[in-house]
Parts: structure tokens; sequence; C-alpha cells
């Protein structure tokens, strides 16, 4: 997918404007927020959990090599073929040429991330394959050429007034008088057109929630149905998940699993919880003749070994997003890229580069909501302070704000200059601004006084302050 | 595609620090970890005692929308069909698992129904289906697939009705496994199912019956208490 993260600012004054968007986001609080806590709140193990859920992961990923390579070897003694793809053009191709070996006109999707991140529909397209996907809100934003702005709910921006317009556009085989104003109505609607692609289809592609290495299952969780739909039916069902995605056995999976759906919804177990394990056997009555698992790498390897790795733990439960003050300001389309949101800020710098993604980490306010609700407990605010640093190091920092720091480090480093330097700045500010306490505007602060008032100092800096109150240095400074 | 496959492996091992696969004791333990498949933390309020955890099934079930109907012996199953069916306005053709367990029902018993067994192709209003177990902690059934147990019938019928016996109720999802390795070679399928589909896909409410069934509805036949 296409990257606009680097318009950040820009995204964010579109967004801030956009009613709908608005309206959409205000409903999160009273949603995903309150059901989640209500969740973790029935289950007295939670916290214990997610630290359970967080072991697992660190132990996976510190033997990724063995878990992947033992899954591969029983997704083949199940009869299914597993392909590496070290890239997204790489992932891409492998599943053209899946699809193409059966002539494939049309595919259903499950809702699939990944197949977000490698741009699989366009892809598809330009190759005069239909992708059709199923799941309602990824249908919805396909038909309306748009891209997800939420991980587990990718229509959230979009309210039903839009729905409907969308439906009467798209859906020119109904009478253009009938009803849809209840949103019952929608998805029934939904419901009879997707019905007839899942069984037109020649090949259905969903993601992967786990891979699991002692059996070579694949996991999906959906409430909808439309992923099971998807890889039973079509002759066959290929998997494109991202590497991090295995745990060792069953229970591993189980574990984390009690904490995915009570982050994410605030349910307690997602309405379908799938393990697939290769293609239909020679006695059942049902199922895909091939089963493919398209293993994606895209930058994920690299990050073993760094500080980067704790994001390998995540498990696209989207309680990041949901928490965030500034997610839910801003919606997920601002952030340009697949990921929104926190762990959007945090992957997208790691995947694309920190240059195409330098904004996003300071997308934040550190307030910190982020890590709490993080079922895999991945200190988000670290990381993105990790990457301003980093960004800053590789001098993608405006100049401005460059010399400003590099002014301020150099001051800092010397205590006496230091002392010097702001106490005539406390001075000179609180001399200006005596009359009203605030200012309005200050020279070389526009971002900050362009929105809120910088109020103004009592003219005596903290160390003065702290000093004249008897404050103390400690020992040895 | 080897190539990526060894670059791929390359890169990881890179970063773990190791220039090859792991191997000697690190292996051993690796392996170890798997044949053990240790469970970890299991909800406590699972801790009861057999007609304990039937009722926290049951509590679970309709907590997320599913209806389920208490019969004391199979033979109480065909009535309990027929009162759903009527209570929905629902046809009386049944597409029925080819399944055994579902045998000792004396289905002949109402001679209305219409049962048909098999697969389905997608133009069935009731499907009925045997669990092969169901997890108490959530309210969820274990069904797999299997020449008696089709998949289809599991998410095209608009109403899944699935026979259940309180006997094969478990706690956790953890005995539902055990229960599975214990027959042998993983089923093609395994679905774990919690409550009819849902989306909430349109303003974020909740609307039941998305593409799997708009229904689902248990007979539970309490074969522990007789
Ligand atoms: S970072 Fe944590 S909270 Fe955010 S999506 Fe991933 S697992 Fe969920």
């Amino acid at each position: 997918m296409e990257s606009t993260s680097k318009q950040f600012k820009q995204n964010t004054r579109v967004a801030l404007d956009n009613t709908a968007l608005q309206s959409a986001l205000g409903k999160m609080e009273s949603g995903f927020v309150t059901n989640r806590a209500n969740a973790a709140a029935r289950l007295p193990e939670f916290e214990a959990l997610r630290d359970q859920a967080r072991d697992i992961k660190n132990h996976t990923l510190e033997n990724l090599d063995f878990y992947l390579e033992t899954f591969e070897e029983n997704v083949e003694a199940s009869g299914g073929h597993v392909h590496w793809a070290a890239t997204a053009e790489d992932a891409r191709q492998i599943i053209l040429d899946i699809c193409q070996s059966v002539d494939a006109k049309t595919v259903t999707k499950g809702k699939s991330m990944i197949a977000e991140e490698i741009g699989l529909n366009a892809f598809l397209e330009e190759n005069n394959i239909e992708p059709v996907e199923t799941d309602l809100g990824e249908y919805i934003i396909q038909l309306r050429n748009e891209t997800p702005s939420h991980i587990i709910a990718p229509a959230i921006h979009v309210v039903k007034d839009q729905v409907i317009e969308t439906f009467q556009e798209a859906h020119t085989q109904f009478d253009p008088a009938r009803s849809l104003e209840e949103p019952r109505e929608l998805l029934d609607e939904a419901r009879t057109v997707l019905r007839q692609r899942f069984f037109d289809a020649d090949v259905g592609i969903t993601g992967a929630n786990f891979l699991i290495a002692e059996t070579g299952s694949t996991v999906i969780v959906t409430n909808e149905g439309n992923g099971d739909l998807t890889q039973t039916l079509p002759k066959i069902h290929v998997v494109v998940a991202s590497l991090e995605k295995v745990v060792p056995t069953l229970e591993d999976a189980s574990a984390i699993l009690r904490v995915l759906a009570r982050s994410a919804t605030g349910q307690e177990y997602s309405s379908y919880t799938t393990f697939s394990n290769g293609p239909r056997r020679a006695e059942d009555p049902d199922g895909p003749e091939q089963f493919h698992v398209v293993l994606l790498d895209n930058g994920r390897s690299e990050l073993l070994g760094t500080e980067s790795q704790e994001v390998l733990r995540c498990i696209r439960c989207g309680a990041c997003m949901n928490h965030c003050p500034v997610y839910g300001a801003i919606g997920g389309h601002a952030y340009g890229w697949v990921y929104p949101g926190p762990i959007g800020s945090v992957l997208t710098p790691t995947l694309i580069g920190v240059e195409e993604a330098r904004h996003l980490p300071n997308a934040s306010t550190f307030c910190g909501r982020c890590e709490e609700v993080c079922p895999m407990r991945i200190p988000l605010p670290k990381l993105m302070r990790h990457f301003r640093e980093k960004s800053f190091e590789e001098k993608l920092t405006p100049t401005a704000e460059r010399t400003g720091l590099g002014i301020w480090a150099f001051v800092a480093r010397r205590p006496a200059l230091y002392q010097m330097a702001t106490g005539l700045a406390m001075r000179m500010l609180g001399a200006l601004g005596r009359r009203r306490g605030l200012f309005a505007s200050l020279p070389m602060a526009g971002g900050w006084t362009a929105h809120r008032d910088f109020p103004a100092p009592q003219g005596r800096t903290f160390q003065q302050q702290w000093s004249a109150r008897g404050g103390r240095r400690r020992a040895g400074e | 595609m080897s190539g990526g496959r060894d670059a791929v492996l390359g890169r990881i091992r890179k970063g773990l620090g190791r220039t090859g696969p792991v191997d000697g004791d690190q292996r051993a333990a690796l392996d170890a970890r798997l044949q053990k498949h240790a469970r970890g933390i299991i909800p406590e309020r699972t801790a009861r005692d057999r007609g304990g955890l039937a009722d926290l099934f049951v509590e679970m079930a309709e907590g997320v929308q599913t209806s389920v109907a208490r019969v004391a012996s199979p033979a109480g199953a065909p009535a309990a069909l027929a009162e759903y069916l009527a209570q929905h306005n629902l046809g009386s053709d049944i597409r029925m698992a080819p399944d055994e367990k579902l045998n000792d029902i004396p289905w002949q018993d109402r001679p209305t129904l219409s049962i048909t067994r098999g697969r389905s192709d997608g133009n069935d209003e009731v499907g009925v289906t045997a669990a092969f177990s169901a997890v108490a902690e959530t309210g969820t059934l274990m069904l797999h697939s299997g020449p008696s147990s089709p998949t289809t019938l599991n998410f095209l019928p608009d109403n899944h009705v699935v026979v259940l016996r309180a006997s094969e109720i478990v706690r956790a999802y953890e005995d539902g496994w055990d229960l599975l390795r214990a027959k042998g070679k993983m089923p093609r399928a395994v679905n774990f199912v919690t409550g009819p589909s849902r989306s909430g896909d349109i303003e974020q409410t909740l609307m039941l019956g998305a593409h799997g069934p708009r229904r689902l509805h248990i007979i539970l036949i309490e074969d522990e208490n007789g």
C-alpha cells in the first residue's frame, strides 16, 4: 500500500474537519473502551493472562526460526504448502501464481491486514482477477474505494447514510426505491450479494491470527463467519500471514486467545475461532482441495535483536487505538499507511522507514493509555520515543527544531550558562507577559501558540525558586 | 521459493545472534516443550463440578444470544427441535449431519420433520449437527470437520441447531484439545463457535446474522442427571 504518512499534518487537518468521521469516533468510548474494561473486570486472571501472553510470544520470538520450520513441516505433513516471501512483491507474485494456476476470475477475501500491507487487491485487479472483500466493513470500504481506518473495525469512519449511498450506487440489481434506512436492511443486502460471491469464487484468501508450530494449523478469529465461508467453499484456500504470527502449541494459542477478544471488542470470545489444517481429506464432504500458506517477512526479521523486537508481539487487537486520544481525534486515515494508532506509529517507521513516517511517533501525548491496555504489554510510548530519537539522529527533523534542540543541549550541558540563559529568558518573558499572564503567540513557538496560549512565567526559573525556598542540591553535584 | 526461505531464516538467525539452526540441549528443550504442550492459567470460574459446568456453559452461551433447550434424554430432542421450528416460524425441512451421534435420537417420533443428511449446498434453512465438545468457560461449542460432520452445515444454514450432551461439556479449551488429541490426527478444520454470526461494522451497532447463521440453538441433553 502507498503511504501518505509524510503528509501527516495535512491529513490531520482534513480529519479534524470531517464531521462524519468525528461523529463515528465519538462512539468509541462508549463502545470499545467500556466493553474492554467490563470484560477485563469480569476475569480476575486478566492481568496474569497478559503476562503469560507476553512471555509466550517472547519465547517464540527468541526461537522464531525453529518454530517456523516446525510449522512448515507440519503444514506439509497435512498436505498443505508453505511459501516464504521475503518482500511484499514476492508475496503478491506467489499469490498471483496460485490464482492463475486455476485460472481464477474472482477471489473472496477474509479481513487481512497483511493483504493490505502488500497491496494485494490492486495487484490482483491489474492482473484481471477480481478480489471481493467479504467482511462487512471491508466490503463497504472496498465499494467506496477507501482503505481501512482501524485494524478491527475497518469502516469505523463511515456513517450509515454513507453506507446507504454506497449500496444504492453499487447494487443496481435491486429496486432503487427499496428501503435501506435500518442497519439491518443494509446488512441483509450485503449478506445476499456476498453469499453468491462466496459460491462463485475460485480462491479464498484469509489472513491468520495465529500459526501453530505443533500442528501446522492456521487460525482465524471472526465474528461474521465470512472468513469461514471464504476458506471452506472455493477450491483453494490461501492464508497470508506475517512470520511473527507463529506460536508453539494449541495451548499457547488458547492462552493468548483469552486476552485477544477481551482486549479488542470486550467479548469473552469471538463468535468464530477456526483452526485449519491442510486441504480436505479424501473422506471429507467439503473444504478446499488445496491449502497454501504465504509467510511474509517484509522487514520483520530485521527487528529481531533490536529495540523494536517487542512490536512483534502484537496480536492486532486494536486496543491501543481504541484508547488513544490522538487516534480518537483524527481517526486512522491520517496516519497514512496500513496500521494506525499507537501500534501504527511504531510499526510504520519500522517497516517503511523513519524517513517516510517521521511524523507518526510524534502523534502521541505520551499519556500511556496504549501501554496500559496492550494485552501483550508492548511498551509503545518507549518505542515511539526511540523513533523520535532515531529520526533526530538521522537528521530528518526540520532545521529550526534541530537548531533549537542543539542550542538547548549545548547550554544544558553547561550549568552556569544554563542558569544564566534561562534566568535571563524567564525575566524577559515574565516582564512581557505580566499583564495577561499568557502569550497568544511567541516567536519560534508558533506550533504551540497557534492552538493555545503559553502561560507567562513569573519571572524566575524553577532552580532560582527552588534554592530560594531552601532546596538543596544532591550531594556531589 | 527456497531462495526466499533461506534468506528469511538467515536474517532471523542473524538477528537472534546465531549462525545456524538451534541444536543440542536447546533444541531438545524446544522439542520437549512442544511434546509437553503445557497448559497455562485456566480461569477459576470453571472450577465447578459437572452439573455446575453445564450451568456455566448455558449462562455464558445465553449471554451471547445462543438459545438453549435443556432436555432430560435423547427422547426429548425431537420435540425440542419441533418447538424451535414453530417458535421461529420455520419449515420442517432439516439438513442433518450424517453423524452417528445423532442416531440414538428418535427423530421418527416427529413424522412431520423431513430430514435429509449430508453437507449443505446453501439452500437449507435449518442445519442440525452434533457437537464434539463444549467449553463452559465462554459458552463455546467445539465442532470439527470429518466425513460425518461437514463444515458447511456450521456456516451456511440460517439456523444452526446443535445437539450437545452435558457429559461433553469441559472446563476450558485445553480440555477440548486433549479430547481431540486422544482421537488421533487433527481434523482439517476445528471450529470454536460462540453464539450466532454478528457484525458491528455499521456505526458500531451489534447485529446478528452477518454471513454465518442468524440463530444458534443448542439442544442440551442432560445425560448425566438422569
Ligand atoms: S500494540 Fe498491543 S494494543 Fe495495539 S494492536 Fe498490538 S497487541 Fe493490541
